[in-house]
């Protein structure tokens, strides 16, 4: 009886420390162990300090809106290093607050997606029958559209501006969320935590929300960075073709179709917005593949 | 079979015109008035009116549907706002530019990308699979219409080899379908090569070897076929996305297809232009993905026993 009073030895509480490794811990130690992922880490975690410090590093009105002809069509030097548009005005500072409105677009409307898409499955998923029957052939409808094809419909009944454009790839998201939402909460739906939970009578949206998302979140989690960089390809995509942001805010598709004009003669104004695009999409398929296997029970 | 197949085809017909409904409703959501636009700013209200009475455009918008919907079963996508011509006739005319493209586009493709998967996955953690893997990362992360005016910089610019644009020769087909390819191609061969890399670790492989099978008949006879699943299913989603990526590479290399011929409406705001296009491409993309099912069956027995 004695020995049971006495207070446990560290030796003894070693199990605990166990318990206290968290499942988004583990995922983290996991990811960094991927080198590939953890370099489209630290690229993205600077591309966003860029976008978020763009006004500190070049002021919008003057680098990026007024016109200095005197300085057009120059190459890269130490003064602008990514050299100057047709207008004169500094390729660098246009790419960094470029950066802040192709970010921005695509992490917004795939957070709408991701939202509007996942409580959609949700409900398809946890209450199946009619309710699942209708919003799935929903989605069906709008996955038999090419997701650019449908992009191009809503900007173009919409029109063409930054919010539209939000809109309209917000709403190509939304299907393929529906979709991943629905089969997780389906792999977990008639699980025993799900049972007990019902079983001591917490309601429904509880339940979704508390014990059956949190524990279907590994496809959620890889599906969301890997759509944001598909988004931010249709951002740059759509504005290259003319339906998506207007001179003079920067973006990169639109910097890229400007640059086209130019080609013959200078082609690092074509060539560069291009490469931001391409180390950005790649940095979040990088981490989207990391995320893949740091979440893969099978890999633990 | 021909059961599953007659099912997957009355499948198609509901979502189709559920795809009819979005589109035409999404396009007539568009601000601004189509009889206006047609006649120019100085166009009086009576004239306007007299217009839009002629097009039709006056009556509730689900009749308008509904006329639209009867046209489309008998073939008449309706009239362009801006040329007068009939839908059909231009969009038919464009359609074998696209097809075309498409074809030598996903041919490109797949004979690049199963050769570069394979090879990737039997050597595999070797020097061919991290080139081939970079390669293919590089490729699914690089913009359809930046590597479009890239090679044009490159091949047509610096060296003079094809020529910018148009389709005059098969030399103007070059371009394009490797740029429209190109991804495509890197998706294909990751998925190969993850789908192969598990495929060899099979028991069933390891039998093949104890037999004293040849390596190459191995690997093209029982891993390749068995890993081919999930490449087939890409390669029906890849040339999905080849439709909509044809937009863009249309566009860039001036190309005179249906997906240049949309983004011309949707800048002249022709709206039954604009439906067509949507439409046959959408059409396109259920058709690529019933024979995708289709091949399933083709490939792997067990799921051939399924339809029956």
């Amino acid at each position: 009886m004695n020995s049971s009073a006495r207070p446990a030895t560290s030796e003894e509480l070693d199990f605990l420390s166990v318990q206290k490794n968290s499942q988004f811990r583990e995922t983290f130690l996991r990811l960094c162990q991927n080198k590939a992922a953890v370099a489209g880490m630290i690229f993205l975690v600077f591309l966003i300090l860029l976008a978020v410090f763009a006004d500190l590093l070049f002021d919008y009105q003057t680098t990026c809106v007024d016109l200095n002809i005197a300085e057009r069509l120059q190459w890269p030097s130490a003064e602008h290093w990514f050299g100057t548009d047709q207008f004169g005005r500094d390729l660098l500072a246009r790419v960094v607050h470029g950066s802040r409105v192709s970010l921005s677009i695509g992490f917004i409307a795939v957070a709408f997606g991701l939202v509007v898409g996942g409580i959609l499955g949700a409900i398809a998923g946890f209450f199946g029958g009619a309710v699942d029957n209708v919003i799935m052939r929903l989605c069906d409808v709008f996955l038999a559209v090419p997701m650019m094809l449908m992009a191009i419909v809503i900007v173009a009944a919409l029109g063409a501006s930054m919010v539209n454009l939000v809109i309209a790839l917000a709403i190509s998201c939304v299907p393929t969320f529906a979709r991943i939402v629905r089969s997780a909460v389906l792999s977990v739906r008639d699980m025993e935590y799900v049972e007990a939970a019902r079983a001591i009578g917490v309601k429904t949206g509880r339940t979704i929300f508390r014990y059956i998302l949190p524990n279907c979140m590994g496809p959620i989690i890889v599906q969301t960075t890997l759509r944001i960089a598909a988004t931010i390809s249709n951002t740059a995509a759509l504005s290259f073709l003319g339906l998506g942001v207007k001179e003079p805010q920067p973006e990169w598709g639109a910097l890229l179709s400007s640059g086209r004009d130019f080609i013959r003669d200078s082609g690092y104004l074509a060539t560069i917005p291009g490469v931001c695009i391409m180390l950005t999409i790649l940095a979040l398929n990088l981490l989207g593949d990391g995320l893949r296997d740091a979440l893969d029970p099978r890999l633990k | 079979m021909a059961r599953y197949i007659a099912k997957r085809i009355l499948y198609m017909i509901p979502v189709l015109l559920g795809v009819t409904l979005l589109v035409f409703f999404i396009m007539h959501l568009a601000p601004g008035n189509v009889a206006g636009m047609i006649l120019g700013e100085n166009a009086t209200p009576e004239q306007i009116a007299a217009l839009e009475h002629e097009m039709g455009l006056d009556r509730p918008l689900l009749v308008q549907y509904f006329d639209y919907l009867v046209g489309l079963l008998h073939g008449d996508l309706g009239t362009s706002y801006t040329t007068g011509d009939s839908v059909t006739n231009e969009i038919m005319a464009r359609f074998p530019y696209t097809v075309q493209l498409t074809l030598v586009a996903a041919v490109v493709s797949i004979l690049l990308a199963l050769p570069l998967g394979i090879l990737a996955a039997v050597k595999q953690n070797t020097w061919v699979d991290n080139v081939s893997m970079v390669v293919s990362l590089i490729g699914v992360s690089m913009p359809i219409f930046w590597l479009a005016v890239m090679l044009i910089l490159l091949f047509s610019l610096k060296l003079n080899l094809f020529p910018v644009y148009g389709a005059d020769s098969w030399k103007s087909i070059v371009l394009p379908a490797i740029s429209l390819g190109f991804m495509n191609m890197a998706s294909i061969a990751r998925t190969t090569r993850s789908s192969m890399v598990e495929t060899i670790r099979q028991d069933y492989i390891r039998t093949a070897y104890a037999k004293g099978l040849s390596r190459k008949t191995i690997i093209m006879r029982h891993a390749f076929r068995n890993g081919m699943l999930p490449t087939i299913t890409v390669i029906g989603l890849e040339i999905g996305q080849m439709l909509g990526g044809s937009v863009l590479t249309e566009t860039v290399f001036a190309w005179p297809g249906v997906g240049r011929l949309m983004i011309q409406s949707v800048e002249g705001r022709d709206t039954p232009m604009v439906m067509g296009c949507i439409i046959l491409m959408t059409i396109c993309f259920s058709f690529v993905n019933l024979i995708v099912d289709l091949l399933y069956g083709a490939v792997d027995p067990r799921v051939r026993t399924m339809y029956r």
